[in-house]
């Protein structure tokens, strides 16, 4: 099995701040980190390695600094890892990204599943992966929980609000993958001495002779933001304390009636 | 940190640290309590591959040098040192039969452990401690074989070890130059792995008796020649001495961690401990007595890298690093006062663990007469 798995480096939220004044992201001095859900996705992939044999290919678009995650992808385990980068690469939104990662799978593939996380912690937009699978026109599945393969199928299981829903799909199958799937490995000693080596080749806009220029970097990314800033918080929680569940439950009912909810 | 790293260490370090925090930490302190580790924690390091750091590549290893590797454990001794040197002594057991075995041997006893398994070092009796030549147990030559007999003590990873090198007298009469080294399987029949010692300190480390009652093993399970076991003894003591010294360098880093940490949160008199001159002065004795220690255990390490015997400077190490232990987890105590003295903080139980860093692998006593001894010769 040929698993292919999208990496994107991001700073490390947990250590980010915002400026006060301009209520922007301070990332100066913020540790870049691969993006946690990725990491889960990278697991999804090594663990069906493990058990269908077959390589895992790990691909990030980004900047030079973005091989570390890569890196650290091989370390875990990951078969060879390529970083997609050119500066008219740059700028690109969620909808050029796919499609440039998508052009990039199949020039490495062809490959039976592509893995990504649910969404990045930085943009939180949960949209390049499975605009990957569009361009590719592979089947897309979000937040699955793990897969497998039967008679040539893959069954899969998607966490989904009212509970676990079970698919059944063909090949080649886009899967976004959440925390809930897995619990990513360590590296091991030996993979992280090989992985701190190895080769990273890049693919750059040279390598895309046929690449529709109308799609990629800053120019062909139809998203243009008008603003950011950090929402106003309106509501305040309240916390209803009590001896007993069923006067807390009393409590609550009397709120929601006050609030005039129910 | 004193010394300075490579990108390949830092990122090694980082790696085992994360491991270490995350999936041993949390158990530390109810490992310690019941006096064992249990087994599912060790498989974190063996995955990872802690138990082949500096074995050569050809065996399955990751072909580190004894820098690099001390590295590692000093990491993994911060968050337990009783984890830790159960990984330390099955390495320098499968070590010491690479360096003294035939190459036969080496892949042998690797091949055992490589999969995720562990080895002992089965010297210490009753009666025979820091004086090795005062050993009972015998090896008596039958046909091809050698039929071994005695009690070995103190043995750690004794009930966990898959393999062990276990020293025998095969001249009783020969003092030390009658002692021989054999390899032994530790399912091999008529060994009996004795009760687990109940221990003040590096509690998640296994420790046992174990007894030897006509346990038969092929001449070619014997390690370098017959009577050259003394010799083996003292070479893998001085690798183990290097090695045992840096485990104190983590308890000691963790104790100055731990210790800066409660300084800065703790308020007397309306500031905190670390705005008292006396209390920085602890601080920083304890900063000086861990920078020079590290120090010193990475200069025997480099020496052992370079191929020195390191007889010297391995009693050197580890008498000044597990004598300054004492001093800065005696220290951490202090500053913790109440707290520091209940089993609820950290710092008491690294008092614990680093006194017996003061009597294995040789007492400090014998150590400052080997130094004595070694300068007696350097100065004729």
């Amino acid at each position: 099995m040929n698993i292919v798995v999208c990496i994107k480096q991001v700073p490390d939220t947990t250590e980010i701040r915002i400026d006060p004044v301009k209520n922007t992201l301070i990332r100066q001095g913020v540790p870049s980190i691969m993006n946690p859900f990725d990491k889960n996705a990278l697991e999804t992939a090594l663990q069906l390695k493990d058990a269908y044999g077959g390589k895992v290919v790990v691909i990030s678009m980004g900047p030079g600094q973005a091989r570390a995650v890569l890196r650290e992808a091989i370390s875990m385990g990951a078969d060879e890892g390529y970083l997609v980068t050119d500066r008219a690469f740059g700028g690109s939104d969620t909808y050029a990204t796919s499609y440039i990662l998508s052009q990039a799978i199949e020039k490495l593939g062809p490959f039976d599943v592509i893995l990504g996380g649910k969404q990045a912690i930085d943009g939180d937009t949960g949209q390049t992966a499975p605009s990957i699978a569009e361009h590719l026109g592979a089947t897309r599945l979000t937040y699955v929980l793990d897969l497998k393969v039967e008679n040539d199928k893959v069954i899969a299981r998607r966490q989904v609000e009212e509970g676990i829903e079970v698919i059944e799909t063909s090949f080649p199958v886009l899967c976004t993958v959440t925390k809930e799937s897995n619990k990513p490995r360590y590296a091991t000693v030996s993979r992280k001495l090989y992985s701190m080596s190895c080769d990273i080749p890049e693919l750059t806009f040279a390598d895309f002779p046929d690449i529709d220029t109308t799609k990629i970097g800053l120019k062909g990314s139809p998203t243009k933001v008008k603003a950011t800033f950090t929402p106003k918080r309106t509501a305040t929680g309240v916390t209803i304390e009590g001896n007993s569940p069923s006067e807390m439950a009393r409590s609550l009912i009397h709120k929601l009636a006050e609030a005039k909810v129910l | 940190m004193s010394l300075l790293y490579t990108d390949e260490q830092k990122e090694l370090i980082a790696m085992v640290r994360e491991m270490a925090e995350n999936e041993i930490k949390p158990y530390v302190q109810e490992a310690d309590e019941k006096g064992e580790c249990p087994r599912g924690l060790f498989d974190w390091g063996f995955k990872m591959g802690l138990h082949m750091l500096e074995i050569p590549e050809e065996l399955g290893g990751t072909g580190l040098s004894y820098e690099t590797t001390a590295m590692i454990f000093e990491e993994l001794a911060k968050v337990d040192a009783g984890y830790a040197i159960s990984f330390v002594t099955s390495f320098v057991a499968l070590r010491n039969v690479i360096l003294a075995g035939t190459p036969e041997q080496g892949k042998y006893f690797a091949d055992v452990v490589k999969p995720g398994r562990f080895a002992a070092f089965a010297l210490t009796e009753p009666n025979a401690g820091s004086d090795p030549g005062a050993m009972r147990a015998t090896a008596v030559k039958d046909g091809d074989d050698y039929i071994l007999n005695g009690s070995k003590t103190f043995i750690t990873n004794g009930a966990l070890a898959s393999i062990m090198v276990g020293f025998f007298k095969t001249s009783p009469e020969k003092g030390n130059r009658g002692i021989s080294a054999f390899i032994i399987d530790a399912d091999a029949p008529g060994i009996t792995i004795g009760k687990h010692e109940n221990k003040m300190g590096l509690r998640l480390s296994n420790t046992t008796d174990v007894t030897f009652e006509n346990v038969r093993v092929k001449a070619s399970a014997m390690l370098g020649q017959e009577g050259g076991g003394f010799k083996l003894a003292l070479n893998a003591l001085n690798l183990s001495r290097a090695f045992v010294a840096t485990m104190a360098v983590g308890i000691m880093q963790r104790a100055l961690d731990e210790s800066v940490k409660y300084a800065k949160e703790r308020k007397q008199f309306g500031q905190p401990l670390i705005s008292f001159q006396m209390v920085q002065q602890m601080l920083a004795d304890m900063a000086i007595k861990i920078e020079a220690s590290r120090c010193l255990v990475n200069n025997t390490m480099r020496m052992m890298d370079h191929g020195s015997l390191v007889q010297k400077e391995g009693s050197i190490t580890k008498t000044f690093v597990s004598d300054c232990a004492q001093e800065v987890t005696s220290n951490a105590v202090q500053i913790f006062g109440g707290y520091g003295y209940s089993k609820e903080y950290p710092v008491e139980k690294l008092m614990r663990d680093c006194k017996v860093f003061q009597i294995f692998e040789g007492a400090n006593q014998v150590q400052r007469l080997t130094i004595a001894n070694v300068l007696n010769k350097e100065y004729k």
